[in-house]
C-alpha cells in the first residue's frame, strides 16, 4: 500500500480483471497464485495458453511457476536486487519507454544512478540466477506490448516488503506500463474486504477513502460532521499496539473479527502482551485462540448472516446479501458496534447497513457515487466520485495521484535480510497459505477442507530430507530462535534446498511460534517469509 | 458484418454471422433440448440431442456447434428430428440407471427433463444392454462425489477442468461401450491434479457428479438462491448461496455463469464451493460471554455490552484515548469497519485503529 501510494498514488490494484485478461507478458512476483487466488490464476493460465508470456518469480515452484516460460527462482528476499537487475538491462538496452517517461515521471535520473550498480553478474550474485534468464525476462517484460505486474505476501511479507513494492512499481514506471488495460501494479488482496477496511479508514492514519488524519482541514470536516474533536497524532499500527500492550502504554483493546493469537508473529510474545491488558474485548464467530484470552466475548455474525458491502481486490464494491440468520444471541457487527457506541453515550442513529453506506458515500469522495440502488446492477469500482460516474477500472489513464499528475522512480538498494540462515539455525522457513485452508483456520478448517488437510505439513527438499534420514511424512521439529513446532514432512522439489515452507493455518501447531516480530519499517508488515531454523527428526 | 436473415420453424429470425443455429434459436424464444452444450463451455456437438433438420441438407446438424447461415430454413422438431432425438435420449439411457427417487440430482436433472419432454420412460433397447455397471462409488474426498454409473459422457466436467478451472485433472478412458471420464494413469481423483472447485459438479447434467456437504439437506425444488460475494480471499467471488426454505440453513453454494455482475464469471475454487459449514458449526458462538472468577460465562447481551463499555470509559479517563487500541477486520464488512473507525476516533478519541492487511 504504502510503496505503491509513494510511487503512484494509490495502494490499491491498478487494473481489474478485464485488464489481466488482455495482458501480453504477465509477471507474477511472489504470489502462489492458483493455491491463494485460484479464480485470478486460472485466468492467468487462460491467458498464457492463448500465447500471453508467463513469468513467475518465486524461490518455490509452486503451480504457476510450473506453467512459467520463465520461472525465476531467486534467493528469498533478492526482491529489490531483481527488480534493479532487470531495469539495468532495460536501460542500458534502451528498451524503456522513454515518451512515458517524459511526460509522466519524475526521477529517472537517480533511478538510472542507483540501478547502474546491478549488472546481470551482480544480480546474478544476489539472486542466485543464471545472468542470462535476467536478461530475458527483462526483454520479455519491456517488450510487452502490454505486460502486467501481479504480487502479493511474498513480496511484501519482508523487512524490505516496501522496497519490493517500490521496485516493482520502478520497473512498470519505467517500461510504460500503468495507465492502459493489459499492464499494472496488482497487488492480490488476500481477504475478502482488505481493500475495503483500508478504504474505510481501519487505519491508524487516515479516515476513509485515505483522508490523512494530519491534514487539518480533513480533521476539521470530521470534527464538524461527527461532533467531536478528531485526534491530531496518527495512531498505531496492529504490530505498534501489541508492543504497547506488551508494556502497558496500552490497556484496553477491542478486536472485531481476528484472531492475532494465530495470524500475528511471535504467539508467545502476543500471548504476553494480550494478556498483560486490563481489558480485552473480542467479537468473533467462533471461540478463537484469541478470544479465549479475553475479559468480554460478543458473538458476531458471520458473512452470509448479514447485509453489506465488501471491496475486492480491484476496488470494486460489491453487495453482500444475507442468506440465513445468526444462531442464537450473535448480532452482525455494526449492531455491536452501535450497541457498544450507544452504551458509551454516541446516539448513532443508523437502522442498517444501508444507511451506514449512505454515511460513508458522504464523507468519502471515491465512494460518493456509490449506492445500494446501484449496486444492485453490478459492483463499482472507486473511484466512483458521483451518481452517473461509471466507476474506474483502470486507474492512472490520464494522470496519476501526485502532485502535478506525475508518478514519481523511487529507487533503493537491496538490502539484506533481517535474518538468515547460519550455523545454529541453518535452514530458511517461509510461512504462507495452502489453497485449501484460509488465514487462521477458524472457518476453513470447520469446513470440508478440514476433514480433507488436516494437520500441518512442511515442504523440504529431497537433498535435505536425505542427510537428517527424514522420509515423507515423517515427524520433524523445527526451531527457532522464537520458538518450535512439529509437523509431518512433505518432501518435494517444491522448495530449493535449504528451505522450508510452513503453512500457517494450523493453531494447534503455529507457524508464527516460529516467526519474529520484525517488521517493515515502512508498511509494518511482519517479516514472514524469512525465518532462520532449525530441524530435528522427532 | 450484415446481418444473418433465416427461418426457424417457419419464423424469420435474424441473427449475427457466428452464431450458432441453437444461440439463434434460443434468441428468438425457440427451445431446443440439450445435453452436453452449456454456454459457459466450448461447445463439441458430442450428445446430438440438440440435433435439426435443414432443408437441402441430408443430414441431421448438431445445432450447438452448426454456424447460422443466410437463408437457411431450420426445423427443430419435425417428425425426423423428434425420431432422432428419441433415439439419442433411449442409447444414453441404455447405459443409465433409473433409480430417480435417491439421487441428489432429482429435480435438477436434464436427462430427466428430455425424457420428459420426449416422453421417454425407460429406454426401449434396455434389455439388449447390460451397460450400468457396477461401478463403484467414488467418494474418498470430502467435497464430491462420482457416480460413474450415471454418467453420460458428455464430456462437460472435461470441458470444464480444461476451460474453467484451468486444470486437465480428468478425461475420456477406455473405448466404445467402455468408455468412461477418468483421471490418467490409473490415479485416484484424490491423486490427480485435481483442486475439487467443484466446477464439474454443477456443470453435470446429470447427478454422476454430486455436492457431498450438501447430502440430505434439501431437494432442489426446497432451495432458493442467495446473490452474495464468497467471504474467503479478495479475488470477490459472485456466488449462489442456496438456502433451504423449510430448515432455513445452508443446503448448498453455486455460482452462475451466465450472471452478468459475477466478477468471476462463476468460476470458483473449493474454498468458495465446498467451505460454508462453518456457518452452521456447533461451535458458533451464540451468547455473550464475561469472564467471573477467571473464567468466561454467559452473559445477557446487556451485561457484557455494560461491561465492555464501563472498561472502555474507565481507561480512557484513567489513562487518556490512546490507552485503548482497535482491531477492525478485513474479514468483515465495509459498513463495520466504517462505524469500527469512528467508535475509535469519535466515540473514544483516538486513532489507534487498524487491521491485518499485511497478515
Amino acid at each position: 500500500m504504502k510503496g505503491l501510494g509513494e510511487t503512484l498514488g494509490s495502494g490499491a490494484m491498478t487494473n481489474d480483471f478485464d485488464s489481466l485478461r488482455r495482458a501480453d507478458v504477465i509477471l507474477v512476483m511472489g504470489s502462489n497464485t492458483t493455491e491463494t487466488h485460484p479464480v485470478i490464476g486460472s485466468w492467468i493460465k487462460e491467458r498464457h495458453d492463448q500465447g500471453a508470456t508467463l513469468i513467475v518469480g518465486d524461490p518455490r515452484k509452486t503451480e504457476i511457476a510450473g506453467h512459467a516460460d520463465i520461472h525465476l527462482q531467486l534467493q528469498s528476499g533478492s526482491d529489490v536486487a531483481l527488480a534493479n537487475g532487470l531495469m539495468h538491462v532495460i536501460l542500458r538496452d534502451g528498451l524503456h519507454d522513454r515518451a512515458f517517461i517524459d511526460e509522466r515521471v519524475e526521477g529517472l535520473d537517480t533511478l538510472r544512478e542507483t540501478v547502474a550498480w546491478y549488472t546481470p553478474e551482480r544480480t546474478a550474485e544476489l539472486t542466485g540466477l543464471p545472468r542470462e534468464r535476467i536478461e530475458e525476462a527483462a526483454r520479455l517484460y519491456a517488450s510487452g506490448p502490454d505486460s502486467a505486474i501481479c504480487y502479493t505476501m511474498g513480496i511484501t511479507q519482508h523487512t524490505t516488503g516496501t522496497d519490493n513494492v517500490r521496485s516493482l512499481a520502478n520497473l512498470a514506471l519505467l517500461c510504460g506500463m500503468l495507465g492502459r488495460p493489459g499492464t499494472g501494479v496488482n497487488p492480490l488482496r488476500g481477504q475478502s474486504n482488505v481493500q475495503g477496511a483500508c478504504d474505510m479508514g481501519a487505519l491508524p492514519n487516515v479516515y476513509t477513502g485515505y483522508q490523512k488524519v494530519v491534514d487539518d482541514r480533513i480533521r476539521e470536516k470530521f470534527s464538524t460532521l461527527w461532533k467531536a474533536e478528531m485526534p491530531a497524532q496518527p495512531g498505531r499500527t496492529v504490530m505498534k499496539m501489541m508492543e504497547a500492550a506488551g508494556s502497558g502504554d496500552i490497556r484496553g483493546v477491542l478486536i472485531m473479527g481476528e484472531n492475532p493469537m494465530v495470524s500475528d508473529p511471535n504467539t508467545e510474545h502476543v500471548r504476553e502482551c494480550l494478556t498483560n491488558l486490563d481489558l480485552l474485548v473480542v467479537q468473533d464467530i467462533f471461540l478463537t485462540e484469541t478470544a479465549r484470552l479475553a475479559d468480554v466475548v460478543l458473538p458476531a455474525a458471520c458473512l452470509p448472516e448479514k447485509d453489506g458491502t465488501l471491496t475486492n481486490t480491484t476496488r470494486t464494491v460489491q453487495r453482500v446479501r444475507k442468506a440465513v440468520d445468526a444462531p442464537g444471541a450473535a448480532r452482525p457487527d455494526w449492531a455491536i458496534t452501535t450497541a457498544l457506541a450507544g452504551a458509551m453515550g454516541a446516539d448513532w442513529a443508523f437502522r442498517g447497513p444501508e444507511e451506514i453506506f449512505q454515511a460513508i458515500a458522504a464523507c468519502t469522495p471515491s465512494y460518493a457515487g456509490i449506492s445500494y440502488e446501484r449496486l444492485e446492477e453490478g459492483g463499482l469500482p472507486w473511484p466512483c466520485p458521483a451518481p452517473d460516474h461509471p466507476g474506474t477500472p483502470n486507474l492512472y489513464t490520464e494522470g496519476f495521484n501526485r502532485p502535478g499528475g506525475k508518478a514519481r522512480f523511487l529507487p533503493r538498494h537491496w538490502k539484506a535480510p533481517h535474518e538468515w540462515p547460519d550455523e545454529a539455525y541453518p535452514f530458511l522457513a517461509t510461512t504462507g497459505r495452502l489453497l485449501y485452508h484460509y488465514h487462521t483456520g477458524s472457518m476453513s478448517r470447520r469446513s470440508a477442507p478440514g476433514e480433507h488437510v488436516r494437520e500441518l505439513f512442511i515442504e523440504m527438499n529431497p537433498a535435505d530430507a536425505k542427510p537428517l534420514g527424514v522420509g515423507d511424512g515423517e515427524m520433524i521439529r523445527v526451531t527457532s530462535r522464537r520458538g518450535h513446532v512439529e509437523g509431518r514432512t512433505a518432501v518435494t522439489d517444491r522448495v530449493p534446498p535449504g528451505t522450508l515452507f510452513i503453512p500457517f493455518h494450523f493453531a494447534e501447531a503455529a507457524a508464527n511460534l516460529l516467526t519474529a516480530s520484525v517488521i517493515d519499517p515502512d508498511s509494518e508488515t511482519p517479516a514472514y517469509k524469512i525465518t532462520a531454523v532449525r530441524v530435528d527428526k522427532v | 458484418m450484415a446481418s444473418i436473415t433465416m427461418t426457424i420453424n417457419g419464423t424469420t429470425v435474424t441473427t449475427e454471422p457466428g452464431t450458432t443455429i441453437l444461440e439463434a434459436a434460443q434468441s428468438a424464444g425457440i427451445h431446443i433440448p440439450t445435453l452436453c452444450h452449456h454456454p459457459a463451455l466450448p461447445p463439441v456437438g458430442a450428445c446430438r440431442v440438440c440435433l435439426v433438420e435443414a432443408e437441402g441438407s441430408g443430414k441431421l446438424l448438431t445445432s450447438c456447434t452448426t454456424p447460422a447461415a443466410e437463408g437457411m430454413s431450420v426445423r427443430t422438431h419435425s417428425p425426423r428430428v423428434l425420431e432422432a432425438r428419441r433415439f439419442v435420449v433411449e442409447m444414453i439411457l441404455l447405459r443409465h440407471p433409473l433409480d430417480c427417487f435417491s439421487c441428489p440430482s432429482n429435480g435438477n436433472c436434464e436427462l430427466q427433463d428430455i425424457a420428459y419432454e420426449l416422453g421417454i420412460e425407460e429406454s426401449s433397447f434396455a434389455e439388449e444392454g447390460d451397460t450400468c455397471r457396477d461401478h463403484p462409488l467414488e467418494e474418498d474426498n470430502p467435497y464430491f462425489v462420482r457416480d460413474l454409473n450415471k454418467c453420460i459422457l458428455c464430456g462437460r466436467c472435461i470441458r470444464a477442468c480444461d476451460s474453467l478451472a484451468r486444470y486437465h485433472a480428468v478425461d475420456f478412458h477406455n473405448r466404445g461401450i467402455h468408455t468412461m471420464v477418468h483421471p490418467p494413469a490409473d490415479r485416484t481423483l484424490e491423486e490427480s491434479d485435481c483442486t475439487f472447485c467443484g466446477q464439474c459438479v454443477q456443470l453435470c447434467p446429470v447427478g454422476a457428479l454430486a455436492e457431498k456437504p450438501s447430502r440430505g439437506r434439501g431437494r432442489p425444488w426446497e432451495l432458493h438462491p442467495v446473490t452474495t460475494v464468497c467471504p474467503y480471499c479478495g479475488v470477490g467471488c459472485e456466488l449462489e448461496i442456496q438456502v433451504n426454505s423449510k430448515t432455513g440453513r445452508i443446503a448448498n453454494v453455486t455460482s452462475d455463469y451466465g450472471s452478468p455482475t459475477s466478477l468471476n464469471r462463476g468460476r470458483t475454487c473449493v474454498k468458495g464451493r465446498f467451505a460454508w459449514q462453518f456457518v452452521h458449526s456447533g461451535e458458533r458462538l451464540t451468547t455473550p460471554l464475561v469472564r467471573r472468577d477467571g473464567e468466561l460465562r454467559e452473559a445477557s447481551w446487556e451485561e457484557a455490552l455494560e461491561t465492555a463499555a464501563a472498561g472502555l470509559q474507565r481507561i480512557k479517563s484513567d489513562h487518556g484515548p490512546d490507552s485503548l487500541g482497535f482491531f477492525s477486520s478485513a474479514r468483515c464488512t465495509n459498513e463495520e469497519n466504517y462505524l469500527m473507525q469512528r467508535l475509535a476516533r469519535e466515540v473514544v478519541g483516538t486513532n489507534n485503529i487498524d487491521h491485518c492487511a499485511h497478515l
